[in-house]
């Protein structure tokens, strides 16, 4: 039989993880409990962080936003501060079903380290940083040094992911994320974008940041296109520039969702639709 | 490993494997077989219940979770005061029932929903439901029934 501890605080955690080093942690299980029921993993112990209230809390110091690792999403979709990181919001609020999200939490998906995590590309595009946590003390990291590859991070045994930490991102005015899955609800990415823009006078590109999901081994960040369409007005003619350099760049799986072929023509044309996502923001 | 909650109102106690999935507790210990568990991934919603109020899935908790908690199932519902929740007489009166192996999820979902937001839009009953599928109804009498209850439970409050 396997044992399932539930803390109630990060003393009884340091405790609980010094005694028991082959010990799993999780928050919202919607990750490990499905591999583990369906056999694929099997944890000695299992340590669920969910009743650890100082892991859930949402924050503002310095102009950076401090979102708890054990928030669920359907906490953060109704908290004001997560309005100030309008492209996480809109990934957050597409992620599973309202079940998953009652039950899912930030820290779990950037700990899964899925090509095909909803958060992730929002969260690589504000350039945020996550907050690990031992008895040691704390460390910070940029998520995108932190994640290493598919299911891989840098986490240590016995350090957690106590929280993530996203500057308020102001200085764009467009901020947007989209999904392509295979239908509405419960579907796992084909390709994602987040993308934030700064449009000056004119339409003019003056600052750009993008991240795609599902197109590469971990979230993929095309600084070619960031630059090419920097100092230039948005235009088709512009996007379709930049949407080609991401298809020459991204290497994409073809798995039983898509084809890569696929995968990478998508990933160009989501960009092309910022056109249309800049002048509805324009009204 | 014993584990004390609170069970449809009612103070219960269960002796179980603590990595035992939550669906199975209630079918096979408590013999409370409303809860259905049809892919026990998360994907399907046969298997929600209350927690606190809110929707959750069973097939993806440990029975050490809910120690302490207070569980609502579907056998729970109608205990509240004696009579069936609106939202069962409505599934009923709208025929939002056919195989009924969907509705016990169905209708505890509709009933978090309406905890949040007592006047949803179509839409955003379709949204609150999208997590628990049906493979009968084609859904358009499962979204008139949870509009319907929508209704009976302001009216109610109204009063
Ligand atoms: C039906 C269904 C639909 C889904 N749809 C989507 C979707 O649309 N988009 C999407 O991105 N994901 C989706 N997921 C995946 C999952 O819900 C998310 O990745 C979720 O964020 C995981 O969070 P969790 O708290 O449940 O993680 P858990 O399962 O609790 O944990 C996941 C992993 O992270 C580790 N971990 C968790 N928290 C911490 C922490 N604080 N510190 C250190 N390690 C930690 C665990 O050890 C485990 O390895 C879906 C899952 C299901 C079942
Ligand atoms: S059995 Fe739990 S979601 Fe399908
Ligand atoms: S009534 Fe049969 S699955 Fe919904």
């Amino acid at each position: 039989m396997r044992e399932v501890i539930l803390p109630g605080s990060l003393e009884e955690l340091w405790r609980l993880l010094s005694d028991r080093p082959q010990a799993r942690v999780y928050a919202g299980g919607t990750d490990l409990l499905v591999r583990m029921y369906k056999g694929l993993l099997d944890p000695e112990a299992l340590i669920c962080l969910d009743r650890i209230e100082e892991l859930k809390g949402v924050g503002e110091q310095d102009g950076c936003v401090r979102i708890g690792s054990c928030a669920t999403y359907g906490r953060l979709v109704e908290e004001p501060l997560v309005r100030c990181l309008p492209a996480l919001r809109k990934a957050i609020g597409q992620i599973g079903s309202p079940l998953v999200r009652n039950m899912g939490t930030i820290g779990g998906n950037i700990c899964t380290a899925s090509p095909a995590g909803d958060t992730l590309p929002p969260l690589y595009a504000m350039e945020a940083e996550v907050e690990l946590l031992s008895r040691e003390g704390s460390r910070r990291a940029p998520i995108r040094e932190f994640i290493t590859g598919p299911g891989a991070t840098c986490l240590k045994r016995a350090e957690i992911l106590s929280a993530v930490w996203v500057k308020k991102p102001q200085e764009y005015n467009v901020h947007h994320f989209e999904k392509v899955g295979l239908r509405n609800a419960l579907a796992c990415s084909v390709v994602t974008m987040a993308a934030l823009l700064r449009l000056g006078p004119g339409g003019m590109v003056e600052k750009a940041a993008f991240a795609w999901g599902s197109v590469a081994p971990t979230v993929f960040s095309c600084p070619e296109a960031q630059e090419a369409l920097s100092g230039k007005p948005l235009s088709a003619a512009s996007l379709s520039r930049a949407a080609d350099l991401v298809r020459n760049v991204v290497r994409p799986i073809s798995d039983v969702r898509a084809d890569a072929d696929y995968r990478r023509a998508v990933a160009g044309n989501l960009l092309l639709r910022l056109l249309d996502v800049a002048y509805e923001r324009k009204g | 490993m014993k584990i004390s909650f609170t069970l449809n109102g009612k103070q219960t106690g269960v002796d179980v494997s603590a990595d035992r999935k939550v669906v199975e507790v209630l079918r096979e210990e408590l013999m409370l077989t409303g809860t259905k568990e049809g892919c026990g991934a998360g994907e399907c919603g046969a298997c929600t219940i209350l927690v606190d109020g809110r929707a959750r899935l069973s097939c993806l908790m440990t029975a050490a979770q809910i120690e302490g908690r207070s569980i609502t199932t579907i056998e729970g519902l109608s205990q509240n005061g004696g009579g069936m929740h609106p939202v069962q007489e409505a599934f009923i009166e709208n025929g939002a029932v056919q195989c009924g192996f969907c509705t016990p999820g169905m209708v505890l979902s509709a009933v978090d929903l309406l905890d949040k937001n007592s006047d949803p839009t179509r839409e955003q009953i379709r949204e609150g439901l999208s997590g628990n599928l049906c493979r009968c109804s084609g859904y358009v009498k499962i979204v008139d029934a949870v509009e319907a209850a929508a209704l009976q439970i302001r009216r109610e409050k109204a009063r």
